[in-house]
C-alpha cells in the first residue's frame, strides 16, 4: 500500500505493517478528537517515523495514487481537524 | 481502518474526483496543479534565501565579536606586561562575556545552517517532483487527447453500427412483412378456393357458381350420351336434340314424321 506524508513524499508499505500503524492511527484520531495537542504531536511523529522506517520511499518521479495520506509532521491539531472537517482538504 | 490516515485518504480521493468531475478539461486541472507546484517551489526557494541571509548576518556578528574578543585578549596581555593586573582582569572578564555571546551565536548559526540544508534539500526534491510532474502532466495530456480522439472514433463507430443496426432491423421488418404477406396470400388462396371470399378478379367462383357448373357439366354429359345413342340408332343427334333445327345435317327428315320424341 502506498502512503503519502504530506509535504514529504510517498512510501510503499507491506500490508503486514498495518496492524502496528493502525494502532497509532486510531490513537491519533482519539487524541485529535479529545483535543490532546501534546499527545497528538507525539503520536503523529511516532506514526510518521514508523512509515519512514517500515516503508520504502518511492522515487520522486513516480506519481502513484496514495491509498492513505498522513498530515505533514508540523501540522497542528487544529489544521488536521480542519482537514477532516466537513469541508475536507480542498474547500468546495 | 478508521483513523486519520483512512479518512484523509478518502477525503482526498472524494475531493479529487469531485474536482475532476467538475473540471471541463482535466488538462486544465493538470496545468493549474503544475502552476500551484511552481508557486510552492518559489516559496520554498524564498525560504531558503531568507534563512541563508540570516545565517550570513550571524556570521558577520560572530566575526565582529571574535575580533573584539581578540582585541580584549591583547589588551589584557599588554596590561599584564605593564604590571596592571586590575586592567588585565577587567579586559579578560569582558572577553569572557563576549565569549558567551559567541557561543550562543554559534549555536544559532549551527541551527540555521541545519535548517538551510534541510530547506535546500526540500527545494531540490520539490524541484525534482515538479519536473517529474511536468513530464507526467504532458504525458497525461497527450494520452487524454489521444483517448478523446479514440472516444470520438469509438462513438462514430458505434453510431455507424447503430445505423447498420437500423438497416438490419429494416431488412428484418421487410422480411417479416414479406413472410406475413406470403402467409396471408396463401390463406387468401385457400379462402378463395373454398369460396369463403369473393375473388375481385373473377378468377375464382363461389359455391353457387361451382354447383351450377357442376350441374351444367352433368347436363352436357347427359346430352352427349343422348347424342351417342342417337348415332347408334342411325338418327341425327342434332336434329333429335334441337328439334330438327340444326345445320349441316346430311339427311333431311320430313317435319311431320319425327323419328323419336325430343326429350
Amino acid at each position: 500500500m502506498i502512503v503519502r506524508i504530506m509535504g514529504e513524499g510517498q512510501w510503499q508499505l507491506a500490508d503486514a505493517h498495518f496492524a502496528e500503524l493502525n494502532k497509532l492511527d486510531d490513537e491519533l484520531l482519539e487524541e485529535m478528537e479529545g483535543g490532546d495537542e501534546a499527545g497528538f504531536r507525539h503520536t503523529l511523529h511516532a506514526l510518521l517515523d514508523s512509515v519512514r522506517e517500515l516503508g520504502t520511499p518511492l522515487p520522486d518521479d513516480s506519481l502513484e495514487p496514495s491509498e492513505l495520506i498522513l498530515p505533514a509532521p508540523d501540522a497542528s491539531l487544529d489544521q488536521v481537524r480542519a482537514m477532516l472537517g466537513d469541508e475536507g482538504l480542498i474547500p468546495g | 481502518m478508521s483513523g486519520v490516515m483512512k479518512r484523509m485518504g478518502m477525503i482526498f480521493r472524494a475531493k479529487a474526483n469531485k474536482a475532476l468531475d467538475r473540471a471541463e478539461d482535466p488538462r486544465e486541472t493538470l496545468d493549474y496543479s503544475y502552476q500551484k507546484q511552481l508557486e510552492l517551489l518559489q516559496k520554498v526557494r524564498r525560504g531558503v534565501a531568507d534563512v541563508a541571509t540570516s545565517r550570513k548576518r550571524l556570521e558577520l556578528q560572530l566575526n565582529q565579536l571574535q575580533q573584539q574578543s581578540s582585541k580584549l585578549e591583547d589588551q589584557g596581555r599588554k596590561a599584564l606586561a605593564l604590571g596592571r593586573e586590575d586592567l588585565a582582569r577587567e579586559a579578560l572578564s569582558r572577553r569572557a562575556a563576549l565569549q558567551q555571546q559567541v557561543t550562543d551565536l554559534e549555536t544559532q548559526h549551527a541551527t540555521l545552517q541545519g535548517e538551510e540544508e534541510k530547506l535546500t534539500l526540500a527545494a531540490q526534491r520539490l524541484q525534482a517532483k515538479v519536473d517529474a510532474f511536468r513530464t507526467k502532466k504532458e504525458t497525461i495530456k497527450a494520452t487524454y487527447t489521444a483517448a478523446q480522439a479514440q472516444t470520438r472514433i469509438g462513438e462514430a463507430f458505434s453510431g455507424i453500427s447503430e445505423e447498420m443496426g437500423d438497416v438490419g432491423l429494416a431488412i428484418q421488418r421487410a422480411e417479416d412483412k414479406t413472410q406475413q404477406l406470403q402467409a396471408r396470400a396463401g390463406a387468401i388462396d385457400e379462402l378463395l378456393a373454398s369460396g369463403a371470399l369473393d375473388d375481385p378478379t373473377g378468377m375464382a367462383k363461389d359455391d353457387i357458381a361451382a354447383e351450377l357448373d357442376r350441374l351444367s357439366g352433368g347436363t352436357d354429359v347427359e346430352l352427349e350420351l343422348q347424342r351417342m345413342k342417337a348415332e347408334l340408332a342411325g338418327g341425327s343427334p342434332q336434329q333429335a336434340i334441337e328439334g330438327g333445327t340444326g345445320q349441316g345435317q346430311t339427311q333431311q327428315q320430313p317435319q311431320d314424321t319425327p323419328r323419336f320424341d325430343k326429350q
